[in-house]
Protein backbone atom coordinates (compact mmCIF):
# COMPACT_ATOMS: atom_id res chain seq x y z
CA UNK A 1 0.00 0.00 0.00
CA UNK A 2 1.40 3.60 -0.69
CA UNK A 3 2.19 5.19 2.60
CA UNK A 4 1.65 8.76 0.82
CA UNK A 5 -2.25 8.52 -0.47
CA UNK A 6 -3.20 5.00 1.11
CA UNK A 7 -3.76 3.97 -2.63
CA UNK A 8 -4.15 -0.18 -2.59
CA UNK A 9 -2.64 -0.69 -5.87
CA UNK A 10 -4.45 -3.77 -6.08
CA UNK A 11 -3.76 -5.43 -9.62
CA UNK A 12 -2.94 -2.44 -11.06
CA UNK A 13 0.36 -2.32 -12.65
CA UNK A 14 2.17 1.15 -13.75
CA UNK A 15 5.68 0.91 -15.65
CA UNK A 16 8.65 2.62 -14.54
CA UNK A 17 7.63 1.08 -10.94
CA UNK A 18 8.18 4.75 -9.08
CA UNK A 19 4.34 4.63 -8.26
CA UNK A 20 5.07 5.55 -4.78
CA UNK A 21 7.72 8.42 -5.64
CA UNK A 22 4.92 11.04 -4.80
CA UNK A 23 6.35 14.34 -6.10
CA UNK A 24 2.62 14.97 -8.21
CA UNK A 25 0.41 17.80 -6.65
CA UNK A 26 -3.04 15.98 -6.20
CA UNK A 27 -4.39 15.74 -2.60
CA UNK A 28 -4.13 13.17 -0.05
CA UNK A 29 -6.24 13.60 2.56
CA UNK A 30 -8.31 10.48 2.45
CA UNK A 31 -8.51 9.04 5.52
CA UNK A 32 -6.00 5.58 6.32
CA UNK A 33 -8.27 3.42 8.38
CA UNK A 34 -5.65 1.37 10.12
CA UNK A 35 -5.75 4.88 12.42
CA UNK A 36 -9.22 3.64 13.69
CA UNK A 37 -9.57 2.08 16.78
CA UNK A 38 -6.80 4.56 18.39
CA UNK A 39 -7.82 8.30 19.58
CA UNK A 40 -11.10 9.64 19.90
CA UNK A 41 -12.21 5.67 18.59
CA UNK A 42 -10.83 4.44 21.28
CA UNK A 43 -12.71 6.28 23.94
CA UNK A 44 -16.31 4.86 22.45
CA UNK A 45 -17.58 2.31 24.99
CA UNK A 46 -17.68 -0.94 23.51
CA UNK A 47 -21.27 -2.56 23.18
CA UNK A 48 -22.65 0.40 23.50
CA UNK A 49 -24.10 1.35 19.70
CA UNK A 50 -26.24 4.05 19.20
CA UNK A 51 -27.56 3.99 15.63
CA UNK A 52 -27.98 7.44 13.81
CA UNK A 53 -28.98 8.60 10.35
CA UNK A 54 -26.22 10.78 8.44
CA UNK A 55 -27.23 12.42 5.11
CA UNK A 56 -24.15 12.19 3.20
CA UNK A 57 -25.01 13.56 -0.47
CA UNK A 58 -22.18 12.55 -2.03
CA UNK A 59 -21.45 11.71 -5.38
CA UNK A 60 -20.12 8.39 -5.94
CA UNK A 61 -17.88 9.84 -8.16
CA UNK A 62 -16.47 12.12 -6.51
CA UNK A 63 -13.21 11.16 -5.37
CA UNK A 64 -11.74 10.37 -9.17
CA UNK A 65 -13.22 13.83 -10.01
CA UNK A 66 -11.10 15.14 -7.52
CA UNK A 67 -8.02 13.91 -8.99
CA UNK A 68 -9.01 14.46 -13.00
CA UNK A 69 -9.83 18.08 -11.19
CA UNK A 70 -6.00 18.41 -10.43
CA UNK A 71 -5.07 16.08 -13.41
CA UNK A 72 -7.04 18.95 -15.63
CA UNK A 73 -5.11 21.54 -13.61
CA UNK A 74 -1.66 20.22 -14.57
CA UNK A 75 -2.65 20.32 -18.29
CA UNK A 76 -3.84 23.66 -18.49
CA UNK A 77 -0.50 24.94 -17.11
CA UNK A 78 1.63 22.85 -18.79
CA UNK A 79 -0.14 23.92 -22.10
CA UNK A 80 -1.29 19.75 -23.12
CA UNK A 81 -3.53 18.87 -25.04
CA UNK A 82 -4.78 15.41 -23.44
CA UNK A 83 -6.98 12.95 -25.79
CA UNK A 84 -8.53 10.40 -24.16
CA UNK A 85 -9.15 7.37 -26.84
CA UNK A 86 -12.02 5.40 -25.91
CA UNK A 87 -13.76 2.20 -28.21
CA UNK A 88 -14.14 -1.50 -28.34
CA UNK A 89 -11.25 -3.82 -28.81
CA UNK A 90 -9.84 -4.22 -32.01
CA UNK A 91 -11.18 -0.90 -33.39
CA UNK A 92 -7.67 0.17 -34.82
CA UNK A 93 -7.01 2.46 -32.05
CA UNK A 94 -3.10 1.49 -31.28
CA UNK A 95 -2.65 1.61 -35.42
CA UNK A 96 -4.58 5.15 -36.15
CA UNK A 97 -2.17 6.35 -32.81
CA UNK A 98 1.14 5.12 -34.17
CA UNK A 99 0.03 6.72 -37.15
CA UNK A 100 -0.77 10.24 -35.90
CA UNK A 101 2.57 10.17 -34.06
CA UNK A 102 4.51 8.90 -36.97
CA UNK A 103 2.86 11.62 -38.91
CA UNK A 104 2.89 14.59 -36.26
CA UNK A 105 6.16 13.61 -34.05
CA UNK A 106 8.37 16.30 -35.82
CA UNK A 107 6.01 19.16 -35.20
CA UNK A 108 4.88 18.65 -31.71
CA UNK A 109 6.38 17.06 -28.99
CA UNK A 110 3.92 13.85 -27.91
CA UNK A 111 3.56 10.87 -25.16
CA UNK A 112 0.95 8.29 -24.91
CA UNK A 113 -0.13 6.33 -21.58
CA UNK A 114 -1.47 2.72 -22.35
CA UNK A 115 -4.12 1.37 -21.06
CA UNK A 116 -4.76 -2.43 -20.72
CA UNK A 117 -5.45 -5.17 -18.06
CA UNK A 118 -2.27 -7.00 -19.67
CA UNK A 119 1.00 -6.99 -21.50
CA UNK A 120 3.58 -3.92 -22.36
CA UNK A 121 2.74 -4.82 -25.96
CA UNK A 122 0.60 -1.49 -27.07
CA UNK A 123 3.71 0.12 -25.17
CA UNK A 124 6.33 -0.70 -26.72
CA UNK A 125 4.43 -0.71 -30.64
CA UNK A 126 4.01 3.22 -29.28
CA UNK A 127 7.82 3.42 -28.37
CA UNK A 128 9.01 1.90 -31.47
CA UNK A 129 7.89 5.26 -33.46
CA UNK A 130 10.11 7.05 -31.30
CA UNK A 131 7.49 8.29 -29.08
CA UNK A 132 7.57 8.21 -25.06
CA UNK A 133 4.62 5.76 -23.89
CA UNK A 134 4.21 4.02 -20.80
CA UNK A 135 1.70 0.97 -19.99
CA UNK A 136 -0.74 1.06 -17.17
CA UNK A 137 -1.93 -2.47 -16.61
CA UNK A 138 -5.20 -2.69 -14.85
CA UNK A 139 -5.22 -6.69 -14.16
CA UNK A 140 -8.99 -7.25 -14.09
CA UNK A 141 -9.79 -3.65 -14.38
CA UNK A 142 -12.42 -2.58 -17.05
CA UNK A 143 -10.99 1.14 -16.93
CA UNK A 144 -8.27 3.77 -16.21
CA UNK A 145 -9.19 5.92 -13.21
CA UNK A 146 -7.78 9.25 -12.96
CA UNK A 147 -5.91 8.54 -9.84
CA UNK A 148 -3.68 5.86 -11.99
CA UNK A 149 -3.11 8.80 -14.85
CA UNK A 150 -2.05 10.49 -11.94
CA UNK A 151 0.50 8.28 -10.96
CA UNK A 152 1.52 7.52 -14.51
CA UNK A 153 2.09 11.09 -15.49
CA UNK A 154 4.57 10.98 -12.22
CA UNK A 155 6.78 8.37 -14.52
CA UNK A 156 6.15 9.83 -17.96
CA UNK A 157 7.50 13.07 -17.96
CA UNK A 158 5.49 14.51 -21.10
CA UNK A 159 7.07 17.91 -21.98
CA UNK A 160 5.01 21.28 -21.77
CA UNK A 161 3.50 21.89 -24.96
CA UNK A 162 2.75 18.43 -26.12
CA UNK A 163 0.07 16.27 -27.20
CA UNK A 164 -0.61 13.54 -24.83
CA UNK A 165 -3.01 10.69 -26.05
CA UNK A 166 -4.34 8.27 -23.18
CA UNK A 167 -5.48 4.88 -25.31
CA UNK A 168 -8.32 3.52 -22.89
CA UNK A 169 -8.71 0.05 -21.98
CA UNK A 170 -10.86 -1.04 -25.10
CA UNK A 171 -14.36 -1.02 -23.29
CA UNK A 172 -17.24 0.84 -24.54
CA UNK A 173 -18.95 1.13 -21.26
CA UNK A 174 -16.72 1.85 -18.12
CA UNK A 175 -14.60 4.23 -19.10
CA UNK A 176 -17.81 6.36 -20.05
CA UNK A 177 -18.04 7.08 -16.66
CA UNK A 178 -14.19 8.18 -15.52
CA UNK A 179 -12.77 11.81 -16.01
CA UNK A 180 -9.66 11.05 -16.51
CA UNK A 181 -8.91 15.10 -16.38
CA UNK A 182 -8.63 14.80 -20.81
CA UNK A 183 -9.55 18.07 -22.53
CA UNK A 184 -12.18 15.23 -25.14
CA UNK A 185 -12.73 11.94 -25.06
CA UNK A 186 -12.41 10.55 -28.30
CA UNK A 187 -14.15 7.53 -29.52
CA UNK A 188 -12.97 5.32 -32.22
CA UNK A 189 -15.58 3.14 -34.13
CA UNK A 190 -14.38 0.76 -37.14
CA UNK A 191 -17.03 -0.12 -40.06
CA UNK A 192 -16.39 -3.63 -39.13
CA UNK A 193 -18.19 -3.09 -36.26
CA UNK A 194 -21.77 -2.27 -36.28
CA UNK A 195 -23.83 1.49 -37.66
CA UNK A 196 -25.98 0.24 -34.28
CA UNK A 197 -23.10 0.75 -31.51
CA UNK A 198 -23.79 4.29 -30.57
CA UNK A 199 -27.33 3.51 -29.96
CA UNK A 200 -26.03 0.55 -28.24
CA UNK A 201 -23.33 1.61 -25.93
CA UNK A 202 -25.26 5.24 -25.74
CA UNK A 203 -23.33 6.73 -22.60
CA UNK A 204 -19.72 6.60 -24.50
CA UNK A 205 -21.06 8.35 -27.72
CA UNK A 206 -22.72 10.67 -25.43
CA UNK A 207 -19.64 11.78 -23.35
CA UNK A 208 -17.19 11.88 -26.73
CA UNK A 209 -16.76 14.99 -28.74
CA UNK A 210 -15.57 13.70 -31.33
CA UNK A 211 -15.86 10.20 -33.67
CA UNK A 212 -13.27 8.72 -35.93
CA UNK A 213 -15.28 6.46 -38.24
CA UNK A 214 -12.22 4.09 -38.74
CA UNK A 215 -10.98 1.42 -41.33
CA UNK A 216 -12.95 3.22 -44.01
CA UNK A 217 -10.76 1.80 -46.84
CA UNK A 218 -12.54 -1.44 -45.90
CA UNK A 219 -16.08 0.07 -46.91
CA UNK A 220 -16.05 -1.84 -50.41
CA UNK A 221 -16.31 -4.76 -48.86
CA UNK A 222 -18.63 -4.85 -46.64
CA UNK A 223 -22.43 -3.49 -46.05
CA UNK A 224 -21.83 -0.57 -43.40
CA UNK A 225 -24.55 2.63 -43.63
CA UNK A 226 -21.74 5.22 -42.75
CA UNK A 227 -25.23 7.76 -42.83
CA UNK A 228 -27.21 5.57 -40.87
CA UNK A 229 -24.45 5.25 -38.05
CA UNK A 230 -23.48 8.85 -38.14
CA UNK A 231 -27.34 9.71 -37.67
CA UNK A 232 -27.24 6.99 -34.57
CA UNK A 233 -24.34 8.78 -33.31
CA UNK A 234 -25.94 12.26 -33.29
CA UNK A 235 -29.18 10.63 -31.99
CA UNK A 236 -27.53 10.34 -28.49
CA UNK A 237 -25.11 13.26 -28.89
CA UNK A 238 -26.07 15.95 -31.14
CA UNK A 239 -23.11 18.15 -30.59
CA UNK A 240 -20.57 15.16 -31.87
CA UNK A 241 -18.06 16.26 -34.20
CA UNK A 242 -17.53 12.88 -36.80
CA UNK A 243 -14.02 12.39 -38.98
CA UNK A 244 -14.09 9.06 -41.23
CA UNK A 245 -10.39 7.94 -41.30
CA UNK A 246 -8.81 4.84 -42.70
CA UNK A 247 -5.40 4.75 -40.37
CA UNK A 248 -3.86 2.14 -42.76
CA UNK A 249 -4.25 4.13 -46.10
CA UNK A 250 -4.43 7.48 -44.56
CA UNK A 251 -7.59 8.80 -46.16
CA UNK A 252 -8.69 11.67 -43.87
CA UNK A 253 -5.96 11.41 -41.74
CA UNK A 254 -5.55 15.21 -42.69
CA UNK A 255 -8.95 16.48 -40.62
CA UNK A 256 -7.58 14.27 -37.85
CA UNK A 257 -4.25 16.22 -37.72
CA UNK A 258 -6.37 19.45 -38.12
CA UNK A 259 -8.25 18.90 -36.12
CA UNK A 260 -5.30 18.01 -33.75
CA UNK A 261 -3.57 21.38 -34.49
CA UNK A 262 -6.72 23.99 -33.93
CA UNK A 263 -7.68 21.93 -30.29
CA UNK A 264 -3.70 22.43 -29.30
CA UNK A 265 -3.75 26.14 -30.51
CA UNK A 266 -6.63 26.67 -28.00
CA UNK A 267 -5.50 25.78 -25.55
CA UNK A 268 -1.52 27.15 -26.25
CA UNK A 269 -3.72 30.27 -26.17
CA UNK A 270 -4.77 30.00 -23.04
CA UNK A 271 -1.56 28.79 -20.98
CA UNK A 272 0.68 32.14 -22.02
CA UNK A 273 3.58 30.92 -19.21
CA UNK A 274 3.56 27.21 -20.92
CA UNK A 275 4.35 29.03 -24.28
CA UNK A 276 7.29 30.80 -23.15
CA UNK A 277 9.05 28.01 -21.20
CA UNK B 1 -17.79 -4.04 -14.16
CA UNK B 2 -17.02 -0.51 -13.39
CA UNK B 3 -19.46 -1.31 -10.31
CA UNK B 4 -16.75 -2.52 -8.33
CA UNK B 5 -14.94 0.76 -8.58
CA UNK B 6 -17.87 2.64 -8.03
CA UNK B 7 -18.13 0.47 -4.84
CA UNK B 8 -14.51 0.98 -4.02
CA UNK B 9 -15.51 4.82 -4.11
CA UNK B 10 -18.44 4.64 -1.72
CA UNK B 11 -16.31 2.77 0.53
CA UNK B 12 -13.54 5.15 0.22
CA UNK B 13 -16.09 8.17 0.97
CA UNK B 14 -17.63 6.09 3.96
CA UNK B 15 -14.08 5.98 5.72
CA UNK B 16 -13.55 9.82 5.32
CA UNK B 17 -17.08 10.17 7.51
CA UNK B 18 -15.50 8.55 9.81
CA UNK B 19 -13.06 10.79 10.47
CA UNK B 20 -15.17 13.65 10.28
CA UNK B 21 -18.12 11.83 12.46
CA UNK B 22 -16.27 9.46 14.69
CA UNK B 23 -18.48 6.07 14.32
CA UNK B 24 -17.03 2.62 14.17
CA UNK B 25 -20.04 0.83 12.35
CA UNK B 26 -21.95 1.54 9.28
CA UNK B 27 -25.25 -1.06 9.48
CA UNK B 28 -26.88 0.31 6.10
CA UNK B 29 -25.87 2.56 3.07
CA UNK B 30 -28.42 4.28 0.80
CA UNK B 31 -27.35 4.71 -2.88
CA UNK B 32 -29.30 6.71 -5.08
CA UNK B 33 -28.36 5.34 -8.96
CA UNK B 34 -30.48 6.83 -12.13
CA UNK B 35 -31.79 4.69 -14.75
CA UNK B 36 -29.74 6.35 -17.38
CA UNK B 37 -26.19 6.20 -15.10
CA UNK B 38 -25.19 3.44 -16.76
CA UNK B 39 -25.20 1.14 -13.61
CA UNK B 40 -26.20 -2.23 -13.06
CA UNK B 41 -28.13 -2.51 -9.55
CA UNK B 42 -27.21 -6.29 -9.33
CA UNK B 43 -23.40 -5.80 -10.08
CA UNK B 44 -23.51 -2.72 -7.31
CA UNK B 45 -24.86 -5.48 -4.78
CA UNK B 46 -22.51 -7.84 -5.76
CA UNK B 47 -19.75 -5.97 -6.25
CA UNK B 48 -20.66 -4.06 -2.41
CA UNK B 49 -20.15 -7.02 -0.55
CA UNK B 50 -16.63 -7.99 -1.74
CA UNK B 51 -15.33 -4.86 -1.24
CA UNK B 52 -16.74 -3.34 1.86
CA UNK B 53 -15.45 -6.46 3.36
CA UNK B 54 -12.89 -5.58 6.29
CA UNK B 55 -13.80 -2.13 6.54
CA UNK B 56 -16.11 -0.03 8.30
CA UNK B 57 -18.73 -1.12 6.11
CA UNK B 58 -17.75 -4.58 6.50
CA UNK B 59 -21.69 -6.46 6.54
CA UNK B 60 -23.08 -3.40 6.22
CA UNK B 61 -27.11 -3.47 3.98
CA UNK B 62 -27.01 -1.97 0.73
CA UNK B 63 -30.36 0.26 -0.09
CA UNK B 64 -30.73 1.10 -3.99
CA UNK B 65 -33.10 3.94 -4.06
CA UNK B 66 -33.58 3.87 -8.18
CA UNK B 67 -33.98 7.58 -9.74
CA UNK B 68 -36.13 7.15 -12.94
CA UNK B 69 -35.22 9.14 -15.87
CA UNK B 70 -37.12 12.50 -16.63
CA UNK B 71 -36.46 14.82 -19.40
CA UNK B 72 -38.00 17.79 -20.88
CA UNK B 73 -39.13 18.27 -24.65
CA UNK B 74 -37.66 21.02 -26.23
CA UNK B 75 -40.01 20.92 -28.83
CA UNK B 76 -43.90 20.36 -26.79
CA UNK B 77 -42.28 21.32 -23.62
CA UNK B 78 -43.35 18.92 -21.77
CA UNK B 79 -41.66 16.73 -18.81
CA UNK B 80 -41.77 13.10 -20.00
CA UNK B 81 -40.01 9.95 -18.44
CA UNK B 82 -37.77 8.25 -20.35
CA UNK B 83 -35.87 4.94 -20.08
CA UNK B 84 -32.65 5.61 -22.51
CA UNK B 85 -30.76 8.76 -23.47
CA UNK B 86 -32.01 8.45 -26.75
CA UNK B 87 -35.49 8.15 -25.76
CA UNK B 88 -37.92 10.36 -28.18
CA UNK B 89 -40.47 12.26 -26.51
CA UNK B 90 -43.73 10.22 -25.86
CA UNK B 91 -45.92 13.30 -26.69
CA UNK B 92 -44.61 14.61 -30.28
CA UNK B 93 -41.50 11.98 -31.17
CA UNK B 94 -38.56 15.06 -31.22
CA UNK B 95 -35.18 14.17 -30.28
CA UNK B 96 -33.08 14.81 -28.23
CA UNK B 97 -34.64 15.66 -25.49
CA UNK B 98 -33.13 17.53 -22.35
CA UNK B 99 -32.18 15.12 -19.47
CA UNK B 100 -33.57 17.03 -15.89
CA UNK B 101 -33.52 13.20 -14.10
CA UNK B 102 -31.96 9.77 -14.45
CA UNK B 103 -27.91 10.50 -14.52
CA UNK B 104 -27.54 10.35 -10.14
CA UNK B 105 -24.90 7.74 -8.95
CA UNK B 106 -24.75 9.70 -5.07
CA UNK B 107 -24.43 8.43 -1.24
CA UNK B 108 -27.76 9.68 0.40
CA UNK B 109 -27.29 8.65 3.81
CA UNK B 110 -25.79 6.44 6.31
CA UNK B 111 -27.37 3.99 9.13
CA UNK B 112 -23.94 4.51 11.94
CA UNK B 113 -23.04 3.29 14.93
Amino acid sequence: MCTTCGCGQGETKIEGGQHHAHDHSHEHEHPHTHAFGHGVMAAHAPGVSQSRILRIEQDILSKNNAYAADNRQQFAARGMLVLNLVSSPGSGKTTLLTRTLTDMQAEVPMAVIEGDQQTVLDAERIRATGVKAIQINTGKGCHLDAHMVGHALENLQAEDNSMLFIENVGNLVCPASFDLGEAHKVVILSVTEGEDKPLKYPDMFHAADLMLLNKTDLLPHLNFDVEQCIAHAQRVNPGIRVMQVSASSGEGMRNWYDWLRATHRMILDSAPEAMEA
Amino acid sequence: MHEMSLCEGVVQLIEDQTRKQGFTKVSTVWLEIGALAGVEIEAMRFSFDAVAKDTVADGARLEIIEIAGRARCPACKQTVQVTARYDACPECGHYPLEILAGEEMRISELEVQ
